[in-house]
């Protein structure tokens, strides 16, 4: 099992029955309790990393409690049981057990890993912080001042400002234009019982997501996830979120700034990850902003105009809206230059599309590049949660590279034009730009 | 307490000999001097190559800061065979992902590719270490980015030029003191000579280290790295000749106020040995026993700065003390922290300084230096988990005056280590009262 990812390409090369010889590497466990995994079994360094989501994030967030899930989240490794905090920190601490919670926009996401001689104890520890976290009031009020502090930090940091702006112009009166760290205001209001109720509320096994990679079996696996999830309610009680089409399209806004420097955001509408255009999309993306030092931005503004430290853009995809967003940062005076250079980029894609040689380049990146990404017990195990909260199946790692590679000229070329508008780019500029105007 | 013999018990038990080496790595030297070590690692079908020259911002000449971390941006502007933009774009057509840092006393370049395609990336760094062509035209448009690079990541940052003053002050002689990125009216006078200039005096195979981790073979490295850096001829290399700090005498206090500072914070820093050059009486073999000091003071959860300032006293929301003893000259030591809102700064130092006052006083006892070093010693066994970890622990020494053999003997190294060791470090550099105290504050009215 050493080399999964090794076999799992060779095996494309062949063209062997994919899911079911995939099925061999990357297992599906079911608990005796019904809770279901995937698993890489991998014995090469006595270590079980377990990586686990459950559906449902800040976007539950109760209107005027902006911020809940997110304390809550960070709340649970604070003491749990008969560990008050300082007992808990330290027994993770003096055994090397990694284990920590945060809150997403659509998920609350979990992480546990431990030595194979420490299983049980990180298990249960899992376990206690789920299902008997203390929410001692000490800690309640420290974690608290802390967020509280990151919040007024973030209220000079330009990428922060720029985030927040951006996000209420493109999501309107929807719960995704709220913080989901909150506000000074909500978090001071947040009480114990509201995190209580939220836990109990987000964090139940119908939506649950789990993964494991490391040094165990199906059998002992499927014991240690019902002694950490067993106890959870069946069903969470989710609010739906509604989809949301990316307004604010054709807005700049700039938002003062002292500094010599200009941080700025743009974006519109993307596609959303069931979309059939989802890789032509994702091979047009590389080939204007995401590709590093060789897109089209990158090119223009970076290496030929000497404009920026650094541009690129991506696609964001959230449960309910779909983004295509960038971002860079230039002197003041040299802001506004920059943005229009990357409207004109824009333009450009979206009239011609790319060219076929950077089709082929943007192929050969994407598919050659993604094993890179499988280094690392923990982040094999969250690249296999991600892929099933996205509701791929088991040969999903394969059937993403064929699909990246079957994207034809013609398929990018009207993806392109589909994709990139320059005249829909919501702008949002963070500092002292010289000659951009606001549109609002 | 009684909880140690159980958890020594417990990690001996777990198969792994207290004494393993961490990597295990095989080495070999070409005859132009290159240093190759090979990390084998068959946890996934990838591979990192790592090119470490021993010249970093430390090694400039007085008046051209920065000259060091240009010449790295400069070094993907192409050779006689590989025009400008051409390298990353052949890197990016094989699927790799490539960049480069540069630090104060070395200059590294990476790329992280599926195993298979190892040899073009090794031909492609092989030739930039020796044919590097620049032409005023890609030279100009660069400097314009390594600045714009500087406002991004300091002027834009003001806890970012603190820390530039910080050093400043801290080494008042040694090149230390000076930013890695250089001092802007520096940077802007930097030529394409000096960039040619720095690329000759340093970079040359008998002044450098390549490292492959990953699902390779040493023998497969061994016929590719003789392949494409064997035929490059050595050059001779300078001494690194560096203005070294005079013992210091006097407290000093840096502070900065500035509008966007909305959380103000705090540090002290002290100078100490690094694991090359001892410092104030502690010995470059002492510096695992500092390194466990730092953990103890400030580098866990149950350590006694976090326990005191931010449970026991709910002063601070954060505090940390930290200590890299990777570094050739003398480095430093460093206690840095956040005050809880509506904390005042002084408040919080003073009672810092009392929890320091005490530590130095009392001492760890045997019980918190061993729980700590079953700690590190764990850390040897995950950080394999990475296939690429490894790389940069083995080119990092060996530009900091260490070796290979001295990261593979850490593990035994740190088994060694005495909790008198460890107290009489920790004493020996902080209780000397020539630290540099460094605030970052609000601006008044704003």
């Amino acid at each position: 099992m050493r080399r999964f990812v090794a076999a799992l390409l060779l095996l494309l090369a062949v063209g062997v029955s994919v899911a079911h010889a995939q099925g061999q590497r990357i297992e599906a466990v079911r608990s005796p309790g019904g809770i279901e995994a995937w698993l890489v079994r991998d014995n090469s360094l006595p270590l079980l990393a377990i990586e686990f989501s459950w559906r449902g994030g800040s976007a539950q967030d109760p209107a005027g409690q902006e911020g809940l899930t997110a304390l809550m989240a960070d709340m649970l490794t604070q003491g749990a049981g008969t560990r008050d905090q300082q007992a808990f920190s330290a027994e993770l601490e003096n055994r090397s057990i990694a284990l920590g919670f945060s809150a997403g926009l659509d998920t609350v996401q979990g992480s546990l890993r431990v030595l194979s001689r420490d299983k049980t104890l990180g298990i249960s520890l899992l376990a206690e912080a789920l299902g008997q976290p203390r929410f001692d009031s000490e800690q309640v009020e420290r974690l608290r001042a802390n967020v509280l502090a990151s919040l007024s930090r973030d209220e000079t940091s330009p990428e922060t400002l720029a985030r927040r702006a951006f996000a209420r112009a493109a999501f309107g009166d929807h719960v995704y234009a709220r913080p989901t760290r909150g506000t000074p205001e909500t978090v001071k209001a947040l009480a114990t019982a509201d995190m209580r109720a939220q836990l109990a509320r987000l964090l139940a096994r119908d939506n649950l997501v789990v993964a494991a990679v490391g040094d165990t079996t199906p059998e002992e696996l499927g014991a240690l996830l019902d002694r950490a999830f067993g106890g959870l309610p069946q069903a969470a009680r989710l609010s739906p979120v509604a989809q949301v089409a990316i307004g604010g399209a054709g807005k700049t806004f700039v938002i003062p700034r002292p500094g010599s420097q200009t941080y700025a955001l743009f974006g519109h509408q993307g596609v959303g990850r069931d979309d059939p255009d989802l890789f032509a999309a994702t091979v047009v993306n590389y080939i204007l902003g995401g590709g590093g030092f060789n897109s089209r931005l990158m090119l223009s503004v970076r290496e030929r105009a000497g404009l920026t430290y650094g541009i690129g853009t991506g696609l964001a995809i959230f449960d309910a809206a779909a983004l295509v967003q960038g971002s860079t940062s230039s002197d003041n005076r040299t802001l506004a230059r920059a943005l229009d250079m990357v409207r004109a980029e824009w333009a450009e894609m979206g009239k011609d599309g790319p060219t076929a040689d950077e089709l082929q380049g943007a192929k050969d990146f994407l598919t050659g590049s993604y094993p890179l990404q499988f280094d690392g017990s923990s982040r094999i195990a969250r690249l296999m949660v991600g892929a099933r909260l996205d509701g791929r199946g088991r040969d999903w790692f394969e059937e993403r590279q064929r699909r990246v590679r079957e994207v034809t000229l013609a398929d990018a070329k009207r993806v392109a034009a589909r994709l990139f508008d320059p005249a829909r780019l919501l702008v949002v500029a963070v500092g002292e730009p010289a000659g951009l105007t606001a549109s609002e | 307490m009684r909880r140690i013999a159980w958890v020594l018990a417990a990690f001996l038990a777990a198969a792994v000999p207290a004494h393993a080496q961490v990597f295990s790595p095989k080495t070999f030297e070409l005859a132009n001097g290159l240093q190759v070590v090979v990390v084998e690692n068959h946890r996934a079908p990838v591979v990192v190559q790592m090119v470490w020259y021993k010249a970093g911002a430390a090694d400039e000449v007085q008046g051209k800061s920065g000259i060091a971390h240009f010449l790295e941006h400069l070094m993907f502007k192409g050779t006689k065979d590989v025009p400008p933009g051409e390298f990353s774009r052949r890197v990016a057509r094989l699927g790799g992902r490539d960049n480069a840092f540069t630090g104060w006393d070395y200059t590294a370049y990476f790329q992280n590719v599926a195993s298979d395609r190892l040899e073009s990336v090794m031909q492609l760094e092989a030739d930039r270490m020796a044919n590097l062509v620049l032409s005023e035209a890609e030279v100009t448009p660069e400097r314009d980015v390594i600045v714009e690079e500087r406002r991004q990541v300091v002027d834009q940052r003001p806890a970012a030029k603190l820390r530039e003053q910080t050093s400043a002050a801290l080494f008042v002689n040694h090149p230390y003191g000076r930013p890695i990125i250089g001092w802007e009216h520096e940077m802007q006078g930097l030529t394409r000579q000096d960039a040619l200039d720095w690329y000759a005096r340093w970079y040359a195979p008998n002044n450098a280290m390549l490292v492959i981790a990953g699902d390779v073979s040493a023998e497969a490295v061994r016929v590719l790295a003789e392949r494409y850096y064997g035929p490059i001829p050595r050059k001779a290399i300078p001494q690194r000749v560096r203005a070294q700090e005079p013992p210091p005498l006097a407290a000093r206090r840096v502070e900065l106020r500035d509008p966007r500072v909305r959380q103000p914070s705090w540090s002290r820093s002290w100078l100490a040995p690094s694991h090359a050059a001892a410092f104030g009486g502690v010995g470059a073999d002492q510096t695992d026993a500092l390194d466990l000091a730092a953990e103890l003071l400030g580098g866990a959860a149950s350590s006694r700065l976090v326990r005191a300032l931010v449970h026991d006293k709910s002063l601070a929301t954060g505090i940390a003390a930290s200590y890299d003893p990777t570094s050739l000259d003398p480095t430093s030591f460093t206690v840095s922290a956040s005050p809880r809102p509506g904390v005042d700064v002084a408040a919080l130092e003073s009672a810092i300084e009392a929890v320091l006052r005490d530590t130095l006083a009392a001492g760890f006892g045997d019980a918190e230096v061993a729980q700590a070093k079953t700690r590190l010693a764990d850390s040897a066994i995950l950080v394999r988990d990475s296939a690429q970890a490894g790389a940069r622990a083995f080119g990092a020494a060996f530009a900091t005056g260490r070796d290979v053999a001295y990261v593979e003997s850490w593990p035994a190294r740190l088994a060694a280590v005495t909790t008198a060791q460890v107290n009489a470090a920790l004493r020996a550099i902080l209780s000397s009262e020539a630290h540099v105290t460094s605030v970052l504050l609000p601006k008044p009215g704003s």
